[in-house]
């Protein structure tokens, strides 16, 4: 996992409520080697016309849209089935983080496994941030996890970020949890060895 | 009179997470012990980041493989797939339970079927467990008192090298549905009805436990069609705590409890259920009599109405997130505010998905079918192979057949439309599964989530109908 310690970026609203993790990648391009890249699925479908031709108002089409490290996106971003994939197309195309009032929830733990740091802000905020956009759409915005704070352009301040202490611990650190885990072993080996006596059926 | 030296009252999700905490980490997650994780072919990328760690699964024998989301259902091997890309997800998923010595039930066996039917249906799930899936609809499990949840392929990883995972613990919210259920209502309309209530991302954060009257008196087959769409409401889990209907379903399946170890096995799952006087973070309550069979509109779960309802005008929202969302979604499924749903014409039924395709549901669609034709091109494919066998044996298998249904083999099939299983772009489906997102059963799909005898009472009139109608015009 690539360490994440504050990223400054033009930020690109991509507005949707419950957008599902089938809206970020399609379910079609899910069997792909991750090794292939996953930038090109990202909202595949959603980004293109019936023809299938790149939709120019899509706010990711829009010349430059490339060049931002941030997303603002809306309720319940992630929503719907746990495939990964939706965190590897955004990480693969160069996003770094996002900011909602809500995600979803098993997205949220896949994001903070892959260093993708998912930013809730209070609803307001987002909202009045998605206006500032509309009129400033080269305004940056600074999410400083090393500080805990996210700058937002603007008369709009600055704002903490909260995040589980562990998952920021190791987004900070680029920590493999795998790895911390099994410094472990023998406390999971003595639990394991109780859980099973108690239930022997587990064991076999 | 509360003795101040007694335990503080806990709630069955707390119970069961306590009992699994191997440590807490300073920063406040807990490394939680994993007792069973099941394996799909969505997995692939875990066994991927095994190899490249030179790791193995540490615990073979409580990791389950089954096969489901790419399996063909009208054939029965690799072969049948519908694109040599799919035929090759299935024999990857062959060839990594091959590599990780792992028990699996591949397309030939028996044991086959969609996860979530397949794991209780064998005894895998179990009061008590902690269960994880790559898979968000692990949620399903919980109907029998587990703590089951959905993770992704890093975590998944994490579970086959380690038996353990770093998890933030959610909220608690009890879901109370008091009453009894009216004729024609179900499971699935109660869940349909939370959701519109409360928001597709109205349980976000929390672990849903259902209770009341109505859950009571459920099966296991409708708690889990129950706990299966509390990830709709964005929960990280359902559960129902374990009752007599609960030991009654679980006694003498393959991979639970021998006879002899049933004592020690029950005395435990006794003890799960929420003290009287356990606090939940949230509660909501339903009145069970007041919910109708229900239908969704829109491109989200919440956007359910009951079958007696009308297309809603998104001027009527709060909010110009809500109202720009529901004026993409009535342009993306093509109807007008206003509109009855009752009488709406579709293309095509499918039923089938982890929500609704164990063998209650296949009767409750037989009910419906029997002596009626298919008005339009019907799917029926059953949860699992053992639910596809049962289905025969009964008869039902018969009925469809004679309706004009197609008869399949087990698998997620139209669900998420994976295995080549597809609606047509702009085709209108009544589907009894969980999602009607824009493009889950197909690019351009139009997708109307309803009740197994919902979707019956559709495909044997070709449009939403509400299903009382015509169980009453049959008795
Ligand atoms: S039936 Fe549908 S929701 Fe259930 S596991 Fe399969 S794809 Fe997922």
């Amino acid at each position: 996992m690539k360490a994440f310690t504050r990223e400054t970026s033009t930020v690109v609203f991509v507005p949707g409520m419950n957008c599902d993790t089938d809206q970020i990648i399609p379910a079609r391009f899910i069997k792909a080697d991750r090794a292939e890249g996953y930038d090109k699925f990202l909202f595949h479908d959603i980004r293109r016309d019936a023809a299938g031709a790149l939709d120019p108002d899509f706010p990711l089409n829009r010349p430059g849209a490339d060049k931002a490290r941030i997303l603002l996106v809306e309720d319940n971003f992630g929503c719907g089935s746990s495939r990964e994939g939706a965190v590897y197309a955004l990480v693969d195309a160069g996003i770094r983080a996002l900011i909602a009032p809500v995600f979803g929830d098993i997205f949220f733990n896949n994001a903070l496994k892959n260093g993708l740091v998912p930013v809730r802000l209070p609803r307001p905020l987002c909202e009045a941030l998605a206006a500032h956009l509309a009129d400033h759409p080269r305004a940056e915005v600074t999410v400083d996890l090393a500080a805990g704070q996210v700058v937002l352009p603007g008369a709009l301040g600055s704002h903490p970020l909260v995040l589980d202490a562990f998952a920021r611990d190791c987004i900070l650190r680029g920590l493999d949890e795998i790895e911390l885990t099994l410094t472990h072993m023998d406390e999971i080996r003595a639990f394991e060895a109780a859980r099973i006596a108690a239930n022997p059926w587990l064991g076999r | 009179m509360t003795d101040p030296r007694a335990p503080a009252p806990r709630t069955l999700f707390e119970k069961i997470w306590e009992a699994h905490e191997i440590l807490r980490h300073p920063s406040g997650q807990s490394l939680l012990y994993i007792d069973r994780d099941l394996i799909h072919e969505g997995s692939f990328h875990a066994f991927a980041d095994l190899r490249r760690r030179g790791l193995h699964p540490r615990r073979p024998l409580q990791i389950f493989g089954i096969a489901d989301h790419y399996v063909p259902t009208l054939g029965r091997s690799a072969e049948d797939a519908a694109s040599p890309a799919i035929a090759r997800m299935i024999r990857t998923f062959d060839d990594n339970m091959g590599w990780g010595g792992l028990r699996h039930f591949g397309l030939g066996s028996r044991d086959q079927g969609i996860v979530h039917v397949v794991a209780p249906e064998q005894g895998i799930t179990l009061p008590g467990l902690t269960i994880v899936c790559s898979d968000s609809h692990t949620s399903t499990q919980g109907a029998l008192g587990a703590l089951a949840f959905g993770i992704g392929q890093s975590e998944n990883a994490h579970v086959l090298a380690t038996q353990t995972l770093w998890q933030a613990r959610p909220r608690t919210m009890r879901v109370n549905v008091e009453g009894v259920l009216g004729t024609g209502v179900t499971a699935k309309d109660v869940m349909l009805a939370l959701i519109a209530r409360i928001g597709a991302g109205g349980a976000g954060g929390h672990a849903i436990e259902f209770a009341g009257r109505a859950v009571r008196d459920m099966s296991i087959e409708a708690r889990l069609t129950l706990c299966n769409m509390s990830i709709e409401a964005a929960a990280r889990l359902g559960m129902v705590a374990p009752d007599e209907t609960t030991f009654r379903y679980v006694a003498g399946r393959h991979y639970g409890p021998s006879a002899k170890e049933w004592d020690m096995a029950l005395a435990q799952w006794q003890a799960l259920p929420s003290d009287p006087g356990a606090v939940f973070d949230r509660e909501v309550t339903l009145e069970a009599a007041a919910i109708a069979p229900m239908v969704t509109w829109g491109t989200s779960p919440d956007d359910a109405v009951p079958i007696t309802g009308r297309v809603p005008d998104p001027a009527q929202f709060a909010g110009t997130e809500k109202r720009n969302a529901a004026a993409r979604a009535l342009d993306y499924m093509a109807l007008v505010p206003g509109t009855p749903l009752e009488g709406l014409a579709i293309d095509r039924v499918f039923i089938g998905s982890c929500t609704n395709s164990r063998i209650e549901d296949l009767r409750e669609v037989a009910a419906i079918v029997a002596g009626r034709k298919a008005a339009v091109p019907t799917i029926v494919v059953p949860g699992s192979t053992r639910v596809r066998e049962q289905a025969e044996a009964e008869g039902l298998a018969r009925i469809f057949r004679e309706a004009g249904f197609e008869w399949r083999h087990s698998g997620c099939s139209m669900c998420a439309a994976m295995n080549g299983d597809l609606v047509a772009p702009g085709e209108r489906c009544a589907s009894t599964s969980n999602r009607n997102f824009v493009g889950r059963q197909g690019p351009g799909a139009r997708t109307h989530l309803l009740s197994p005898a919902m979707a019956a009472a559709a495909a044997v009139t070709g449009r939403l109908t509400d299903v009382r109608r015509l169980a009453e015009g049959a008795a």
